[in-house]
């Protein structure tokens, strides 16, 4: 599956994606990028007059490319528009701020993918090589 | 195996996942894992990896689908020990 493809299948939009290119993905992991706009409109309240990348923002920027973008490629064929998916587990340590503008890459790696559950450990940097948060995340088909 | 040590022993391997902890403590055979230990769908995966692992079995989708109940997971256990020797 080309990359773009699977950028199309997620089922996000705007201004809930947070998926901007995948770098490299195969059965073991998957390496993808997201830059945060400045207009995005959490920063107008998280912290009001401080812009500053929620944890839960960046949490669901990693289980959007580590898990669900690797999950569609692991299920290929298997997974339908009707397909519904659920996150069921995080499990993340935040080292460093992440601020408007800034682009990250995120980094997973698979763990297990059994039952139709897809268990991964992922990590974050920013353009500087320097690890922001990292941690497990899991979900699955229900 | 006795049904007994594999009971005590699968108590030990559901114990983290369990949200109902007084069903837990008078678990018997007819305890339901999701029903009766509130335990849900994504940890019994990892209640399942984690009796692989213990057993040094394979658990396939379709005993993976009958193990809701300590009675199920008792018998799919043995039958699957029986199988390695």
């Amino acid at each position: 599956m080309k990359f773009q493809e699977i950028i199309s299948r997620l089922p996000y939009s705007k201004p809930f994606l947070f998926v901007d290119e995948i770098i490299h993905i195969d059965e073991k992991g998957v390496e993808g990028t997201f830059t945060f706009d400045e207009n995005l409109e959490f920063y107008k309240g998280h912290f009001r007059d401080f812009p500053i990348t929620p944890g839960v923002i960046l949490t669901e920027t990693m289980a959007q490319i580590g898990l669900v973008c690797l999950g569609l490629f692991l299920l290929n064929d298997t997974f339908s528009k009707n397909t519904s998916i659920a996150l069921t587990s995080t499990e993340i340590d935040f080292l460093k701020g992440v601020y408007p503008n800034e682009k990250v890459t995120v980094f997973s790696e698979k763990i297990y993918f059994r039952f139709g559950k897809l268990k991964c450990k992922v990590w974050m940097k920013n353009t500087k090589g320097e690890v922001v948060c990292s941690g497990t995340i899991a979900g699955m088909i229900v | 195996m006795e049904k007994e040590i594999i009971i005590e022993q699968l108590k030990e391997i559901i114990k983290p996942y369990v949200q109902e902890k007084e069903a837990f403590e008078a678990l018997t055979e007819h305890t339901d894992f999701i029903n009766d230990l509130k335990i849900n769908s994504a940890n019994l995966v990892d209640v399942i990896l984690d009796i692989e692992e213990k057993y040094d079995i394979v658990i396939d989708n379709e005993s993976m689908e009958r193990m809701l109940n300590v009675k199920a997971a008792i018998e799919i256990i043995s039958t699957k020990l029986a199988d390695k020797i």
